[in-house]
């Protein structure tokens, strides 16, 4: 089936069979593997991407779920020149990342949870993380990273 | 160069941040399943749905019709053609006798053993193609009976022929009459039984592999997420497929977290290999999460019965153990080094106590295999001794704390009774640091206003050890390991001076791409943006062992320092040509050769673009070029250790524990990034934490189903089940290798769960609950409290 999505600001048509997974478009058909698979019970959180700027779970959606929808995935968080985000950048500083695996989905997860939650305090950023899981890193440099992030997108 | 100089290089103890870090975060990671062949075809697995069954038959006909289905492999298929996935680590009985080593077919042979054993190998254009044709495979199964709990298996039905008893091997270490001897007189003997929880690996990103063939080279290529690529080449092509190394390339790219679940040679691996040149095509696997569960090598799943010997002021004399160790369905590639090697040999802990024995049986039970994770032993070991010791402190009305300060060795290098020698430690400097971090005193005073609040609350020590930097091939030879565990590094030196690190060690979120080139950078006094490291191909770097046991900076780092020693060597060697003086006057030190006494100098860049335009060069004397590579083989184990403390707090009414506080200090010898090993004890200590709390593995003890097969039904840890943890370090430097480190991957999981667990069982010790076996959920800890009243 036919489905137009714009995806990190560009147009993009798809032609795929109506059972295609989000991230399966975003990841196969687009290219954009920086969207992650990290299991197959919307549990991890690594596919997580901006669906009309809300934190959505790409497993656990149909392509056909979002037509016409604007979807911002890692790949265009940073800006056009490479210089990361703050929230990409806080990661680095704070170590908020070890294998990177889960990483790109839980930058799109803080980015979300910090537009929505600009005066979140730490545990309530770690609530607000529950849905993406991370096996490395033991979550503390990650809540570091947030608040980091959380600040400088304010003063942003 | 040696650790004292090493450690006072520029940079060495700055926590610079990770150089890998900009591909991680922007998407640009390259992750096997990433990676996209050209005329790529797609594998899925059919597994057994049953624990043990009989195979009456397969029927393809059906499958092999639908559509896009390019061809079904069977266990018929392979039989006869290869061997099967090789145990690399060769355990003896008491009477000399070689323990049990069963087939581990690479696909299914007349019979399956545990649930999600492979079946067969269906291939198709699609994935969609690949699992609808999987579904139409019948198989005629005639259903066994199952068995799960290793204390069950030796009455259960057998798995395999070879093994009618399902005994694996019988192992120990030590000497019974003498401990037995010992145990007689004590004044006091404490007694625990425990369980060591089955736990499942879990790395975020599933096992994943494309296997490639060109007839125009006759090369195989196998990308695969792994964490050892030269291990798994080897094994692969010496033992399975019997191929030369030479046409055989792996490539382990970005791998998402391994924690010893990617160290072994998998029967996907394999058919993956072997099938692209039967189709002459690549072929690509990704594990469903749901298959990651069912057959990613489980950890632990140890049943153990403790006793300790004490004087009557708490002084351990001798310790007596036996423990039964589940093998699972097969023995995976270093399954069987796991309970004893990498166990026994940990249990002197940090203590005196002079005599050991200890026993191990190991069985075969209809689960998935049971293998190396993250600690391998280590954590066994440390959980067993810490509990008990817990328990000797209280049967005798001693503190925590106090009974391990009574015991502690304080003298080094000390030989325990269990054949590691420790070269360095300082116990009590761990512990006193921790229990001021931990603000023990406030303790009393935290327990008040938790029950205040209607809650209990404890505290829990754990002083641990464990055997790193793994290992000494000749030791590790002598004890039945099929392979050598040193490592190779090679230093490239380009023209204008910057320079590419090739290394054995794998990273797979350890940040060796930012701690390596630390250290050549602070060794040739260049930027760490003028070194690159490249890992994980076995067609780059000249040969490697790999990452576990905490040994990537201990082995492979030193590795790095012999190769670098080598490179400074014959440096010294052009700049002395440069500046016209003698090998012997020439010194080196900020990235600049000097000569003793005088004024001249050549800078490193200067020596290196010599080393590749040898116009003015000592050709007579030395080769052009600057390039080295060195294996280093280490001479003993390293030995990190430290104290963790940790605090709960318990809603009797729910049964909920929440860890309230958790301190960590400990003794890494020589750090080179305090970042990236603070983000290692974090991990680990989760890993740990989740372990005592939240995870387990359970197989239905009738039906041999995994009922804990998704991220629904097995805990993982999250980021609102911890607080803020406190981490401090002590610093003895490791006496035998050339950088001081000891290797820090593990510590927190070793560490932690014997912390919690004291803890726990401190805060119910009032409710009379003096017994626990992990984890320590909700409803289990409500059980213990309404059994204990």
């Amino acid at each position: 089936m036919q489905i137009h999505l714009k995806v990190n600001g560009k147009s993009v048509h798809l032609d795929v069979p109506p059972n295609t997974l989000l991230v399966q478009a975003l990841r196969e058909n687009l290219g954009l593997t920086g969207t992650h698979v990290g299991c197959d019970t919307a549990q991890c959180g690594a596919c997580t991407v901006l669906v009309n700027g809300d934190a959505v779970k790409s497993c656990n959606v149909l392509a056909a779920q979002v037509n016409g929808a604007s979807i911002a995935t890692i790949e265009g968080l940073a800006e056009a020149d490479g210089t990361m985000h703050p929230m990409q950048a806080a990661f680095k500083e704070c170590h908020g990342l070890q294998c990177g695996f889960c990483t790109t989905g839980m930058v799109m997860s803080a980015v979300d949870l910090c537009n929505k939650h600009p005066k979140a305090t730490e545990p309530e950023i770690r609530e607000l993380l529950e849905g993406n899981i991370c096996r490395c890193t033991g979550y503390q440099n990650i809540v570091r990273a947030v608040v980091m992030g959380q600040a400088a997108m304010a003063s942003a | 160069m040696g650790a004292s100089d090493f450690s006072k290089l520029p940079h060495i103890g700055e926590s610079l941040r990770r150089k890998e870090d900009y591909r991680f975060l922007t998407g640009a990671g390259q992750y096997t399943d990433d990676i996209t062949m050209a005329k790529q075809s797609y594998a899925v697995f059919v597994r057994s749905p049953h624990a043990h069954a009989n195979l009456k038959g397969i029927d393809l006909a059906a499958a092999k019709a639908m559509p896009g289905v390019i061809e079904i492999f069977t266990g018929k298929d392979v039989e006869g053609k290869m061997g099967g996935l090789p145990c690399g680590w060769l355990i003896n009985n008491p009477d000399g006798t070689p323990m049990k080593e069963p087939p581990h077919p690479i696909l299914a042979q007349g019979k399956v053993r545990y649930v999600g054993d492979h079946v067969a190998m269906v291939v198709a254009e699609t994935l969609d193609q690949a699992k609808n044709a999987a579904e139409a495979v019948v198989v005629d199964y005639d259903v066994l009976s199952a068995v799960v709990r290793v204390t069950d298996a030796a009455k259960a039905t057998a798995l395999h022929d070879a093994a009618p008893d399902n005994h694996c091997y019988k192992w120990a270490l030590g000497d019974k009459a003498q401990v037995d001897a010992t145990f007689a007189k004590a004044a006091h003997i404490t007694k625990l039984d425990l369980v060591n929880n089955r736990l499942i690996p879990n790395a975020l990103e599933p096992r994943a592999a494309i296997g490639s063939y060109s007839r125009a080279t006759e090369e195989y290529t196998l990308y695969v997420a792994n964490q050892n690529p030269h291990v798994e080449r080897l094994l692969m092509t010496a033992f399975v497929l019997g191929l030369p190394e030479h046409k055989v390339r792996v490539i382990a790219p970005d791998v998402g977290g391994g924690f010893g679940s990617k160290i072994f040679l998998y029967a996907e691996d394999v058919c993956l290999t072997w099938g692209a040149k039967q189709l002459n095509r690549s072929i690509k696997w990704t594990a469903e999460r749901s298959e990651s569960f069912l057959s990613d090598a489980h950890g632990r799943d140890h049943v153990s019965h403790a006793e300790m010997a004490m004087d009557k002021d708490g002084k351990f004399l001798a310790l007596r153990v036996h423990t039964d160790a589940n093998m699972g369905a097969y023995l995976s590639t270093f399954a069987t080094a796991v309970p004893t090697i990498l166990y026994a040999t940990l249990l002197a802990g940090q203590y005196t106590t002079p005599q050991i024995y200890v026993e191990v049986d190991a069985w075969f039970t209809n689960t998935a295999p049971v293998d190396a994770y993250r600690g391998a032993g280590r954590p066994e070991a440390t959980y067993l001794l810490e509990r008990l010791v817990t328990r000797c402190a209280w049967e005798l009305g001693l503190g925590q704390d106090e009974i391990r300060k009574r015991n502690f060795i304080t003298t080094f290098p000390y030989q325990t009774p269990v054949a590691l020698q420790y070269d360095v430690g300082d116990y009590h400097a761990c512990m006193n640091k921790a229990q001021v971090l931990a603000d023990v005193a406030g303790f009393e005073a935290r327990k008040a206003d938790s029950k205040a609040k209607g809650l209990l609350r404890g505290i829990g020590y754990s002083s641990y050890i464990e055997a790193c930097g793994i290992a000494p091939s000749n030791i590790a030879g002598a004890l039945g390991a099929r392979a050598g565990l040193f490592e190779c590094g090679e230093i490239r030196v380009h023209p204008t001076g910057s320079v590419t690190v090739f290394t054995g060690s794998h990273s797979h979120g350890q940040g060796h791409e930012t701690t390596f080139a630390q250290v050549v950078a602070a060794r040739l006094g260049i930027t760490c943006e003028a070194v690159d490291v490249v890992h994980g191909d076995t067609g780059r770097v000249p040969f490697g062992m790999g990452t576990y046991g905490s040994r990537s900076i201990s082995v492979g780092g030193a590795a790095i320092m012999k190769a670098l020693d080598k490179i400074e060597t014959k440096a010294k060697k052009i700049a002395a040509h440069l500046m016209e003086a003698s090998d012997a006057d020439v010194e080196f030190a900020n990235g600049e050769f000097t000569v003793k006494g005088t004024d001249k100098k050549v800078t490193f860049g200067q020596v290196a673009l010599t080393a590749y335009v040898p116009h003015n060069y000592p050709l007579d004397k030395l080769e052009p070029g600057l390039n080295e590579t060195a294996f280093y083989d280490p001479t003993n184990f390293t030995f990190p250790a430290g104290t963790y403390i940790c605090e709960v707090e318990i809603d009797a009414a729910t049964g909920f524990t929440r860890v309230d506080r958790f301190s960590a200090v400990d003794d890494f010898g020589t750090i080179i990034n305090p970042m990236i090993v603070e983000g290692q004890v974090h991990g680990g200590v989760v890993q740990g934490i989740g372990q005592a709390l939240l995870e387990n593995c359970v197989y239905d003890p009738e039906s041999g189903q995994l009922l804990t097969g998704s991220l629904m039904d097995y805990a993982m840890p999250r980021a609102d089940d911890f607080p803020h943890f406190k981490l401090d370090t002590v610093c003895t430097p490791c006496t035998h290798n050339p950088l001081g480190t000891k290797g820090c991957g593990e510590a927190g999981a070793i560490g932690s769960p014997p912390a919690v667990i004291n803890a726990v069982l401190d805060a119910l010790k009032d409710l009379k609950v003096i017994d626990f076996d992990m984890p320590a959920s909700p409803a289990r800890v409500w059980e213990a409290i309404q059994a204990a009243k």
